[in-house]
């Protein structure tokens, strides 16, 4: 049953169905869709913001869904981070306060939370910043706040709902950096969301399209660019160049070179191959240990980008 | 013919009488149970009252002022001083404690009680549904009205006064403690919940303290519809500054008159600085060093 069929029929709208996934301990999992595409309902569902209506959802093997009140309260301290589009700062609380908010409802010790506010603001940049209040921090500062705050007590799982998406693009581009380099520290297993392809195709390990509450294709996202399952995803890459991740895999053909031609390895991006061209190569070989491949001719490269250039 | 053209002089249902007996079977059903409410009531008000009537006027005054200064700084403590200082050389000290007792206890019970309503019908849609046309109710009666009841569930005096100006002034508390935890940014909610606060924390230390300034708006017109009951509640003998207008009115005294009226006006004026500057947040007091 599809959204309209739903609408008409029990006047309901489906938020999601039909979308399940698992994200792998330590990965950056991007869900990527339009708005109203359910991406926001469905990072709710991980810690039961909205409660779904049906469904299992599982953290670390523990079934989310049969957790009472007061389990799923401290799952949400605990092991889950939370970082909102709008920063959603407390405008009556310091910054530590609201770093600290997180260990303040698991009720630890004053020292502790301080030591941990610090920490967690070291580590996006704001140091010394504490005492402040947040009206007085610029917006690409006040999201560094909600990292910290989401940081600050130690979770495993970072739920990231569009952190980005209200940030000037310079800033937006910084963040992003630094989030990537944080994230590869810290290594928490995250759930990201962004209509942003762009944004998903730089932060994701793997990347999930949504439209209309259901999941199209959940890949990789070189394989999200040149092997777009469904018409919907294609046209949605369409704007995207393969160039950046097309490899010596994409562009070989079957046969053997006459010679000796240099070797290099399936995975070579189009750069390494264009530099060896101009370097004066007629033909190269692609090899993966002893076993040759393919070949690949300048004008294959030529030809690959030609089509690209074609697309649209 | 004449009971077509004027039925009301033919034809008429005893409303009145109605009325009288639904009344009287309320009284008599529920008297127990009311005087029982009514002590608590009395005993608040009479702690207040003896606790206001103790202090000798010049003490008052001082307090008056230094609170003024910690509140809202020298100005806010000039303005109590001139209102106070006014009201006791008019010869209205006493009065003017009497009244002010009685909103301070009218205050207090419609906090006791506004507040959580007002806390549940931000939460409960369906309860505010239910609380919407009551509340539209008790703003559209007339203030006089409310002594009908009042004097017959309760008898007259000051006791009564605090219950029939508690029923009229609760109403701006109720509606803008719902508004204003209503208008609290859902993503600042949402994040309380999502760092695994309780629904008591995130009343607590997130609701509450956003709305701070709306509920205290709320707060303000609650304590100046307090005491623009004063000269209503006096009808059914409640002591203090309305007392003095009615009188002077009856007796056709406007001298006197006039000395309650200003007396209840530079109260007002007193209590809504006060009432105003505690809606300024602690860090705008120490910003303004």
């Amino acid at each position: 049953m599809d959204k309209d069929e739903a609408f008409k029929r029990f006047g309901c709208v489906i938020g999601v169905a039909d979308a399940s996934f698992s994200v792998n301990r330590g990965e950056v999992f991007c869900i990527m869709g339009l708005s109203g595409s359910g991406k926001s309902t469905i990072i709710r569902h991980v810690n039961r913001l909205i409660e779904p209506t049906d469904g299992q959802i599982h953290v670390e093997g523990r079934d989310v869904m049969s957790l009472n009140a007061g389990d799923l309260r401290d799952l949400r301290a605990r092991k889950i981070g939370m970082v909102f589009q709008h920063m959603a700062l407390w405008p009556h609380k310091t910054i530590a306060a609201n770093v600290a908010f997180g260990l303040e409802v698991q009720k630890r010790p004053l020292e502790q939370r301080k030591a941990a506010a610090d920490a967690a603001l070291t580590k996006v940049g704001l140091a010394g910043w504490g005492a402040r209040y947040p009206d007085e921090l610029s917006g690409g500062m006040q999201q560094r706040v909600g990292l910290a705050r989401a940081l600050a007590a130690d979770p495993d799982i970072l739920l990231m709902d569009e952190p980005f998406s209200a940030l000037d693009p310079l800033i937006r581009n910084d963040l992003q950096d630094e989030f990537l380099k944080l994230s590869r520290e810290v290594k928490k297993t995250t759930l990201f969301i962004t209509h942003d392809l762009d944004e998903a195709m730089k932060m994701g390990n793997r990347i999930a399209i949504m439209k209309d509450g259901r999941i199209e294709q959940t890949d990789r996202p070189e394989n999200i660019v040149l092997r777009p399952a469904t018409d919907y995803v294609a046209r949605f890459v369409s704007s995207i160049s393969t160039l950046k991740y097309i490899s010596a895999s994409e562009i070989m053909t079957a046969g053997k070179t006459a010679g000796d031609a240099a070797e290099f390895g399936p995975s070579t991006p189009l750069p390494v191959l264009l530099q060896a061209f101009s370097d004066g190569a007629s033909e190269l070989a692609i090899k993966d240990g002893d076993a040759t491949l393919g070949i690949i001719r300048a004008s294959d490269v030529l030809d690959r980008i030609k089509e690209d250039l074609s697309r649209v | 013919m004449d009971r077509i053209l004027n039925p009301f002089d033919h034809f008429a249902i005893p409303f009145g009488k109605w009325a009288e007996i639904v009344l009287n079977a309320i009284v008599e059903f529920s008297r127990p149970t009311l005087l029982a409410a009514k002590i608590p009531v009395q005993s608040f008000l009479d702690f207040v009252q003896g606790a206001l009537e103790s202090i000798p006027p010049s003490a008052g005054i001082l307090a008056l002022i230094l609170l003024g200064y910690y509140l809202g700084g020298r100005r806010l403590a000039l303005t109590g001083f001139v209102c106070l200082t006014f009201i006791g050389l008019m010869g209205a000290w006493q009065a003017a404690m009497t009244t002010l007792s009685i909103v301070i206890s009218a205050v207090a019970i419609c906090i006791l009680f506004g507040l959580p309503i007002g806390i549940l019908a931000a939460r409960s849609d369906r309860f505010f549904k239910v609380l919407r046309p009551i509340l539209d109710l008790m703003q559209t009666v007339p203030s006089f009205v409310y002594l009908i009841p009042v004097v017959m569930l309760f008898g007259i005096g000051d006791t009564p006064g605090v219950i029939v100006t508690c029923l009229f002034a609760i109403t701006p508390l109720i509606r803008l403690t719902n508004l204003g935890i209503r208008e609290v940014r859902a993503d600042l909610v949402e994040a309380a919940r999502a760092f695994g606060a309780s629904e008591m924390r995130v009343l607590l230390g997130t609701q509450l303290p956003l709305a701070r300034a709306t509920l205290l708006a709320g707060l303000n017109q609650t304590v100046l519809l307090s005491l623009s009951m004063a000269v209503v509640a006096s009808m059914i003998s409640v002591a203090g500054l309305g007392r003095i207008v009615l009188e002077g009115i009856g007796r056709l005294d406007f001298g006197s008159a006039t000395i309650g009226g200003m007396g209840i006006v530079l109260t007002a004026i007193a209590l809504d600085r006060y009432v105003q500057a505690m809606g300024a947040a602690a860090r705008d007091r120490e910003g303004r060093g």
